[in-house]
């Protein structure tokens, strides 16, 4: 630590640390544009030049390393006028039209030049006009107003992994683009929207829809996987107009992905269903809510006393935790034990093998964010990360970049934005089998193994994994959604398993969606009835669904649908319309998206993340808690009376999930290595919400599906 | 490198680009970047194209911006057509001391062409360049790759004659 | 008789002097066997650099010596040493001529260099548009390559090192260094931020020592003859010889090679005198960054750092730009201005936006569109400019502006009153 004095301010730093940190961290205000703490250090802008005594020039104080006893004035004459000498340059380029730029009102040039720009330039010439590229339906681009800071430029190199824009030409002529027409396409574009400290890069669905002035602001944790990124969103009046990241260095950083950034369009789609919906005869009518329940009590309460087993509960893990208890304490009141969440699962041998406790084999990062930036090896098995969760896979980018080993194994070569091996095969399995084999022979558990993986072949670069993963200190494996929703789930968990007991490594079954945690947590599983897809292929005649669309959210969705056709009585508690589920449903009651109710998730490694709704809910949809609330009141069940979301989480015991997988015997892995090969879900069809924002469907990735 | 680049990148411009390559370290292959659009420039009659950078990019394994910029930070890069013989005419401090300007009028006159532009039948192109660093022979242009110093009008009259 | 052409430029007048057969006749590579055997230790070489005086032909004039001491030589890894032949400031063009006619001499001196700091390769940064340059320096490579004193086991000695030539593309920036490490690294020429400096992380993040071509190509005869020798054919502060290339309203324009600390009019003279009979008007001595001087402060100074410094410029790289008393300074201001601004990487805010604004305003001048606040308006922009950029164009651009005005203020007035020069009739 060194003692620096700023303005006569003695302040206390780390040696080596960069002024403006030093400054930032005491609270005293130093203009800048170029420099983000996220990004490497470019010192282009200029605008941060304070005065070092003893320096004859004013000094950057983005890219001065504090020495002690280094006294720095930020407001002297010498350092106010270097930054006013920047801020004219910068200025007689830029076009004065604040009125209409959609960054007016949170412009970092507009808020320095009200306090260091002369307000009379001295430049008559000519203003610098710059044509426009489309690069994509998500940003909006105004180049003209582009100041050369080069944080988007930086932000590709650095943080997206992918360098799609750059500074082309040079002196006055140097352009910020893409250079030929061409669509940005990183899953995390939306974010140069925020470094951009001026209105070039803007967001597109957002443009001219709203003043900064004229939105609130409402924190809320955002719902498409399982980061639990801190957002906040942004309304005028009751309208959701776009969506931006909060804070939270454990979490997301600064960071949000373009998912999470643009699904809010969903929310005003005319897709919303409008009110709760009965079906008479085959007509659809519009009911009130009492009328609607009050039937689907009856209906419940009469399939529930006949046929208990013969009723499914299915609910998207992305519902929060107070409606996913509610629900299944419902059911369970009732007597119903076909509960799930694990719609996209294909293979649930795994239950027989474990039973549910905290301890069972289920999805749960088993270390943190900022964890598996440490790690020295990392295995993906199944998983094409990037596009699966785009934030955890921007830690292991910095895992990378730190000098961790990445490796994949997986059905086919991904494009990941860092330096791996992947070892892509259709008969993926049998990879992963010679690696717990070679794993087995370099650790002597040769005779822990069933014949079919003794008699996997084993290839050099397996080889070469395997003896990194022995020899490295901190190894992590994790399980996406490939394996995930594989035919061979069991069998990749199970040698998995062996991995993790005998290389000492880390082992998690990466969860997905924004509350598989917490769907796991309030026991939203069946523990003594079907599974989803004993539900779909046995006899069920009723099902209740809450917050999915069957045909394209569970695993096999031509299964579902005819499942729900073939049903005597469907419900479906869902924010959306559609021509589909008209056909098959009975009920529709209108439910708010995440945005419109008040509840909790619990993200990839544990953390519980409450959030307060943001807009009333549109229409006559309601929070599914509340809905779940009326219900168990109306069945004559106990404990439905909270008034409030906070009371209902309070009912709910979480128990922390500690996944054992050393007590999976790799010998009960059977005898057989068939090979199916499931699909990447596509980024923009992982739930009802992002497949109906337009703009992330007219993005390359969604187009790529 | 990707070992079965088509297009330009094959042949005797492949086998140049990878001399290039050969002089860094071996982990950094970007850095033949510059010789390499320089290579393939010449080979498509002076001029780069973006099909030509993104497969410079590829051979190098960069990002085809990345190339972008490069191509368009120096000047000796041409993104336009350009004559068979690209006349680069100095007009820096001490050429003009000695007359470029007048020469540089007397050349666009003689050609019947502007600075930027191509005569119609293709044969030449005139381009005003910063100072070429031979000064000592003001005025002066770069043909091709050679010099051609101590400019008059006479001088100039035998060397644009004399091309084909 | 000025002596002449006594380091650098001492085979000019041979025949085939970049011919290493040459080379050697006179002299050539004895030192390099020297170092081979052992004879010369790094600290050895370093001491006589340093008692030399040579100051870096660059334009900086940073003692050669000094620089070297700074890389440390027992540090593990590569380490480079890379030629700064980029030669884009106008009214240079010395390093052209020991490219073309000493190269083996640049050779010696970069391969001397590399061993002095340990470096395991070097590379000589060409200008793109210098190929014939280029040519005769990448034979010198290969013809001292196929003698052996270059590439593995050099002579037996047990010592590795390797030279290659580097082309640029057409941009004066990749002169300042770190531009030059950037676009050896095959990107945009843009000065890096300093520190870190190149000396802890250059070229592929390698500590890196650059010099110039005149700097380098003097080592091998430094050597051979003695730092003292050198030292005492200079001045006080700056040892040696000093070729200057000398251009503009001249009889003989041209390089000369002559000792530190010669007077101007001697030098004019050698380069034939004013050319046409004419008057001195002005003379730019050390190339266009350099502020300019009027003829009578230029006849009284002699070509050295402090001589030319007390005259109110710099020796620079020792580019002498000579104007006669027919010359439109607005003209030739508008000129160099629109050279920087035209130059300019563009990554500093105050040199991309004010190299342009300074040139529109020149322009206008002499369009006949000034107004009497312009004068004050350039001097002002110059100010804003110059010590708040990363590299030393944006000083550079600001330094001919100022001076022109500060002495030849009444010919751009002239233009604002009368809207043409003072030697238009009205
Ligand atoms: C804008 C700019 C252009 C420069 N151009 C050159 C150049 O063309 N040649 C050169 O040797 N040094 C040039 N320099 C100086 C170099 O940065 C560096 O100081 C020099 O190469 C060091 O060599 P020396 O110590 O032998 O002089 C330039 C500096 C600046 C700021
Ligand atoms: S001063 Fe000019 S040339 Fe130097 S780094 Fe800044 S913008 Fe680039
Ligand atoms: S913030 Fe320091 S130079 Fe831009």
């Amino acid at each position: 630590m060194v003692k620096i004095e700023i303005n006569g301010q003695v302040v206390e730093a780390k040696e080596g640390s960069m002024l403006i940190d030093v400054a930032d961290q005491a609270n005293i205000a130093i203009p800048r544009f170029c420099y983000h703490k996220k990004l490497s250090i470019a010192a282009n802008c200029r605008m941060c030049l304070v005065e070092v005594e003893g320096a004859p020039k004013a000094m950057p104080a983005c890219a001065t390393p504090v020495t002690d006893g280094m006294k720095v004035l930020t407001q002297s004459q010498k350092a106010k006028g270097a930054q006013k000498n920047v801020m004219e340059f910068l200025l007689i380029n830029h076009p004065l039209d604040c009125p209409i730029c959609d960054q007016g009102g949170e412009c970092e040039l507009q808020d320095v030049a009200l306090e260091y720009g002369d307000d009379v330039s001295h430049f008559n010439e000519g203003k610098r006009v710059v044509a426009d590229k489309d690069i994509g339906s998500l940003i909006q681009t105004d180049m003209t107003r582009c100041i050369h800071c080069t944080r988007c430029v930086r932000f590709g190199q650095e943080v997206a992994g992918m360098m799609e824009l750059g500074a082309t030409g040079r002196s006055e002529w140097m352009e910020i683009g893409t250079y030929i027409e061409k669509s940005v396409s990183s899953e995390m574009s939306g974010n140069m929207i925020d470094l951009c400290p001026v209105g070039a890069l803007t967001s597109k669905p957002f443009r001219y829809s709203a003043r900064p002035w004229e939105l609130q602001s409402h924190p809320t944790i955002a719902p498409h996987d399982s980061i639990g990124s801190n957002i906040v969103i942004h309304a005028k009046g009751n309208e959701v107009k776009r969506v931006v990241p909060a804070e939270n260095e454990s979490v997301n950083e600064v960071w949000i992905s373009d998912r999470d950034r643009f699904s809010y369009e969903a929310i005003h789609s005319e897709d919303r269903l409008q009110t709760p919906m009965i079906k008479n005869k085959g007509q659809w009518q519009d009911v009130d809510w009492e009328t609607a329940l009050a039937f689907v009590a009856d209906k419940l309460k009469a399939y529930a006393e006949t046929f208990p087993d013969q009723v499914g509960v299915l609910a998207a893990p992305n519902a929060t935790l107070e409606e996913l208890h509610l629900l299944q304490k419902m059911a369970r009141g009732l007597g119903i034990e076909n509960l799930d969440h694990r719609l996209r699962q294909s293979d649930f041998r795994l239950d027989a093998v474990q039973p549910h406790s905290e301890k069972a084999v289920q999805p749960h990062l088993n270390l943190s964010f900022d964890g598996l930036e440490n790690q020295d090896l990392v295995l993906l098995v199944g998983s094409w990360l990037r596009k699966e969760i785009p934030l955890l896979n921007h830690r292991l980018r910095k895992a990378g970049q730190k000098g961790a080993g990445i490796w994949a194994i997986n059905p086919e070569t991904f494009d990941f934005n860092y330096d791996m091996t992947q070892i892509a095969s259709d008969q993926w399995l049998l990879k992963l089998a010679g690696l717990v084999k070679t794993v087995a022979e370099k650790t002597g558990h040769q005779s822990d193994l069933p014949q079919w993986v003794a008699q996997s072949e084993v290839d050099t670069e397996v080889e070469t994994l395997a003896q990194q993963m022995i020899e490295a200190e901190n190894v992590s494996v994790m399980l996406g959604q490939i394996a995930q929703t594989d035919a061979h789930y069991t069998e990749l968990v199970q040698l998995s398993a062996c991995l993790e007991a005998w290389t000492g490594a880390n082992l998690s079954i990466v969860p997905l969606s924004a509350n598989t945690v917490g769907a796991q947590q309030v026991g939203f599983l069946p523990l003594k009835g079907k599974n989803a897809e004993q539900m779909l292929s046995s006899r069920t005649r009723m099902y209740l669904n809450f917050g999915l669309e069957p045909e394209k959210d569970l695993a096999d969705g031509q299964l579902a649908l005819n499942a729900m056709r073939q049903a005597e009585f469907v419900v479906n508690m869902t924010a959306f319309d559609s021509e589909t589920q008209r056909d098959y449903a009975d009920v529709l009651l209108p439910i708010s998206t995440f945005a419109e109710t008040a509840g909790s998730f619990v993200n990839a490694m544990g953390r519980l993340q409450s959030f307060k709704m943001a807009i009333e809910p549109v229409n006559d949809a309601k929070p599914g808690w509340k809905v779940f609330r009326v219900l168990g009141n109306l069945l004559g069940l106990d404990g439905f009376d909270q008034t409030n979301a906070a009371q209902v989480r309070s009912d709910i015991a979480l128990t922390p999930l500690s996944p054992d997988f050393q007590s999976l015997e790799a010998a009960k892995a059977p005898e057989q290595s068939a090979i199916v090969t499931t699909e990447q879900i596509n980024i923009y069809a992982v739930d009802a919400m992002v497949r109906r924002s337009p703009s992330l469907q007219a993005t390359p990735d969604a187009k790529s599906a | 490198m990707s070992a079965a680049s088509q297009g330009m990148i094959q042949g005797d411009v492949q086998s140049r680009i990878d001399k290039w390559v050969a002089r860094y370290p071996s982990d950094q292959p970007q850095s033949a970047v510059m010789a390499a659009l320089r290579i393939v420039q010449e080979a498509n009659g002076g001029q780069l194209t973006t099909a030509l950078m993104d497969e410079v990019a590829d051979y190098l394994g960069m990002t085809p911006i990345a190339v972008y910029e490069v191509a368009t930070f120096y000047s000796m890069y041409e993104h336009q057509p350009v004559g068979r013989h690209k006349l680069c005419v100095c007009t820096n401090i001490s050429c003009m001391l000695r007359g470029s300007d007048e020469l540089l009028d007397y050349m666009k006159q003689k050609l019947d062409v502007e600075v930027g532009q191509v005569t119609a039948d293709g044969k030449f192109s005139i381009k005003t360049v910063e100072c070429l660093g031979a000064c000592g022979g003001a005025p002066m242009m770069m043909l091709g790759k050679d010099y051609y110093e101590n400019l008059d009008e006479k001088r100039v009259d035998e060397i644009l004659d004399g091309l084909e | 008789m000025l002596p002449l052409n006594e380091c650098c430029y001492r085979l000019n007048h041979l025949d085939t002097p970049w011919d290493i057969e040459t080379y050697i006749e006179n002299g050539g590579y004895q030192i390099w066997k020297q170092v081979l055997a052992g004879e010369l230790s790094p600290q050895e070489i370093i001491d006589e650099i340093k008692t030399s005086n040579i100051r870096g032909r660059g334009g900086a004039g940073f003692p050669t010596g000094l620089k070297w001491s700074f890389m440390n030589r027992a540090a593990p890894g590569p380490k480079y040493i890379l030629c700064n032949s980029d030669e884009g400031e106008p009214g240079t063009f010395k390093d052209r001529d020991i490219l073309r006619y000493n190269p083996h001499q640049l050779v010696e001196g970069m391969m001397i260099a590399g061993y002095t700091i340990g470096a395991t390769a070097g590379y000589n940064y060409i200008r793109g548009e210098f190929w014939e340059p280029y040519k005769r320096f990448h034979n010198a490579i290969e013809q001292a390559r196929e003698a052996g004193l270059l590439g593995e086991n050099i002579l037996g000695s047990g010592y590795d090192f390797e030279l290659h030539a580097h082309l640029g593309a057409g941009a004066y920036i990749c002169g300042e260094e770190t531009a030059l490490i950037e676009s050896l690294e095959g990107k945009k020429g843009q000065p890096r931020f300093k520190p870190p400096f190149p000396a802890s992380y250059g070229a592929w993040g390698k500590p890196t020592t650059v010099n110039n071509t005149e700097t380098l190509a003097s080592i091998p005869v430094i050597l051979a003859k003695g730092g003292e020798w050198f030292r005492d054919l200079g001045v006080e502060n700056a040892g040696g010889t000093k070729c200057y290339a000398v251009s503009g309203h001249v009889e003989k324009p041209g390089n000369f090679e002559v000792r530190m600390g010669t007077p101007f009019k001697d030098l004019l003279e050698a380069a034939g005198g004013i050319w046409k009979g004419r008057e001195l008007k002005a003379v730019i001595p050390g190339g266009a960054s350099t502020a300019v001087l009027p003829g009578e402060k230029a006849l009284a100074m002699n070509m050295d750092y402090d001589s030319i410094a007390k005259s109110g410029s710099f020796l620079g790289a020792g580019s002498v730009i000579i104007m006669d008393d027919h010359t439109d300074m607005v003209k030739a201001c508008e000129r160099l201005s629109w050279f920087y601004h035209e130059e300019s990487c563009g990554q500093c805010t105050p040199c991309r936006e004010g190299t342009g604004w300074m040139y529109r305003v020149i322009h206008r001048i002499r369009q006949g569109k000034g107004r009497p606040e312009d004068i004050e308006l350039l001097r002002n922009v110059g100010g804003k400019i110059m010590g708040k950029v990363i590299c030393g164009l944006g000083d550079a651009a600001a330094t001919p502006v100022s001076s022109f005005l500060e002495h030849f203020e009444h010919e751009f007035r002239h233009y604002i009153d009368h809207g043409c020069s003072i030697f238009d009739r009205q």
